[in-house]
């Protein structure tokens, strides 16, 4: 079935090491890149000749290696953010991850907008992590915590986020793709419906950045978040967007070293944007490991990247309707490559277990998206979740161990 | 039978298992068996919350010996109750206190006891200790 596409996926594959592999004498199928997704060679590679060669502070030093570092550094953050189209450079803040990322504008954003009687709107499909730090912030400040409410369909009530938008919160929270339904969220539409009441929109893009091309400007939304881990990058980086007119009126969230221009005694002034916001030394073999990600996932090409996955998630949907029993965990005309589903009156963490066992790599629980199973009125899902270099031939395999271990169940 | 003796007993049954199928098929079936505790027990008081799966456990003391019954909503989890209850019920706090899970790793299900499974087994053993060293406790100060 390869045939159909530009991108040669045997080819791919053999560029990701820990795909093979086996589990338990088991070929592993990894169906969980929700969660985090595998690293290619080349972002392997990038993250060893930084500790082999280039490895020194950068930002402080006059040295050789440390000016190289910088230069290095700087020149990621301009491959970041050509990939989101950002206007300035300055515009992308390098984090630990989305939650990072999150926790600085509810911080530094919630301080600045958020008073005492005000409110703040999220939707009833967020990960905690764009949830939680929303919540608190509103119980810090004696405001509104609003939650939008979502369809049975999986999808968000656009009639009632319309409601909630009447009233007028300091800041609206939206997922891109819902980490638990797959829902690909019409946020183009939801952000100008905000924007007519001047409402700045915080977009949490942990599962949309790898999977669709994203253009922050003509999205116009007022910030972005993800993580290099989602999108093949390595572990304890993520990347916040924001507007720079919003990223120069927030206080830093953080405060230390790198991110001051002058300190006394008694007053401090910040640097500009983006070390403002970059206290401390930053995970520079992370950063550059974004880059080549990044690299890597522009060579495919994203559209591509989109049309093989999309492909994907409609065979695994097809395969999965042949399943009695089978419950579809939200339903959305649009959807990414994001699946969960339970089988009646079998536990979800027995199933999973079980397909564990057959080498299956796919996830059970509430996938820190609680007030969505609640929505539901379920305990957890069984998630699939796809990646550019999952096959056919693995969907295959993933039904007959799904049939396998629900005949041991039943 | 002592708690060793149980464990031992245990781990010769699993020993008789091929593979990871017939184990698991066995826990399943175990887990399957009739109700092992009241409805009414099955309520929050007596939940153990293990984030993937649920575990409800109900402790007596009577004459020195403490009996167990325990349930989960999910059936492996279920059948993994079913040992610990088998090995630990109808012993004294003493006994119990001493009393270890290594048989698990014996017949190869420690993983689920690990603290990253959340799926609430280990709170349920920590809970029975926990029980154990309470009633200890109340009997000896009994006798005082
Ligand atoms: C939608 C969504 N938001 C936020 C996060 C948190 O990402 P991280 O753990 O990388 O900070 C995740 C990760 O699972 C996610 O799926």
């Amino acid at each position: 079935m390869n045939s159909k596409y530009i991108i040669d996926i045997q080819q791919i594959r053999s560029q990701f090491p820990a795909l093979n592999q086996s589990v338990y004498n088991k070929p592993l199928v990894y169906f969980d890149n929700g969660a985090t997704t595998q690293k290619p060679q080349m972002v392997i590679e990038r993250l060893k000749s930084w500790y082999e060669q280039e490895n020194s502070n950068i930002h402080r030093g006059v040295h050789y290696l440390s000016q190289q570092g910088t230069i290095a550094f700087e020149n990621a953050r301009k491959t970041v953010a050509d990939f989101v189209n950002a206007q300035y450079q300055h515009e992308i803040i390098f984090t630990k991850g989305t939650t990072d990322s999150i926790n600085l504008l509810a911080s530094s954003l919630g301080n600045l907008l958020v008073h005492d009687g005000d409110s703040v709107l999220v939707t009833g499909m967020e990960h905690h992590s764009n949830f939680v730090p929303w919540q608190q912030l509103c119980i810090e400040k004696k405001a509104t915590f609003h939650v939008t409410e979502i369809t049975d369909q999986g999808e968000i009530d656009l009639a009632n986020y319309q409601l909630h938008l009447e009233k007028k919160p300091k800041i609206v929270a939206i997922a891109h793709i819902s980490n638990v339904l797959g829902t690909i969220n019409p946020i183009a539409e939801m952000i100008e419906l905000a924007h007519k009441y001047a409402i700045p929109v915080v977009i949490d893009g942990a599962q949309a950045i790898a999977h669709q091309h994203i253009d922050v400007q003509s999205l116009d939304c007022d910030f972005y978040a993800f993580s290099g881990h989602k999108m093949y990058a390595p572990m304890g980086v993520g990347v916040l967007y924001g507007k720079e007119k919003w990223l120069n009126s927030m206080r830093p969230y953080q405060f230390g070293g790198e991110m001051v221009s002058q300190v006394s005694e008694q007053e401090t002034t910040f640097n500009e944007l983006p070390f403002k916001f970059e206290a401390g030394t930053p995970n520079v073999g992370a950063v550059l490991g974004l880059e080549s990600a990044i690299k890597f996932l522009q060579d495919i090409g994203i559209e591509n990247v989109k049309k093989y996955e999309n492909e994907l998630m409609h065979y695994a949907l097809k395969r999965l309707s042949e399943i009695e029993n089978l419950r579809l965990i939200g339903n959305p005309a649009h959807r990414a490559g994001v699946i969960s589903f339970v089988i009646d009156e079998i536990h979800p963490y027995d199933l999973g277990m079980i397909m564990d066992k057959l080498g299956m790599a796919i996830r059970t629980g509430h996938h820190c998206a609680q007030p969505v199973m609640h929505h539901f009125g379920i305990p957890g899902t069984l998630r699939i979740s796809f990646a550019l270099y999952n096959t056919f031939d693995e969907i295959d395999s993933f039904v007959e161990a799904l049939k396998k271990a629900i005949l041991m169940l039943s | 039978m002592t708690i060793e003796q149980t464990q031992n007993q245990i781990v010769e049954e699993f020993s008789l298992f091929d593979d990871w199928m017939d184990k698991y098929n066995y826990l399943i079936e175990m887990g399957k068996d009739c109700p092992m505790i009241e409805t009414q027990y099955k309520s929050n008081n007596y939940l153990i919350n293990g984030c993937q799966s649920r575990v409800w456990l109900h402790t007596t003391f009577d004459g020195g010996i403490i009996h167990f019954r325990a349930d989960s909503d999910a059936v492996i989890t279920k059948g993994i109750v079913n040992l610990l209850i088998r090995v630990f019920d109808g012993h004294t706090p003493a006994e119990i206190l001493t009393a270890d899970t290594t048989f698990l790793d014996k017949i190869g299900l420690k993983e689920h006891l690990s603290p990253t499974r959340s799926n609430g087994l280990l709170s349920m053993v920590k809970q029975m200790k926990l029980y154990a060293q309470v009633f200890q406790l109340k009997s000896t100060q009994n006798h005082e």
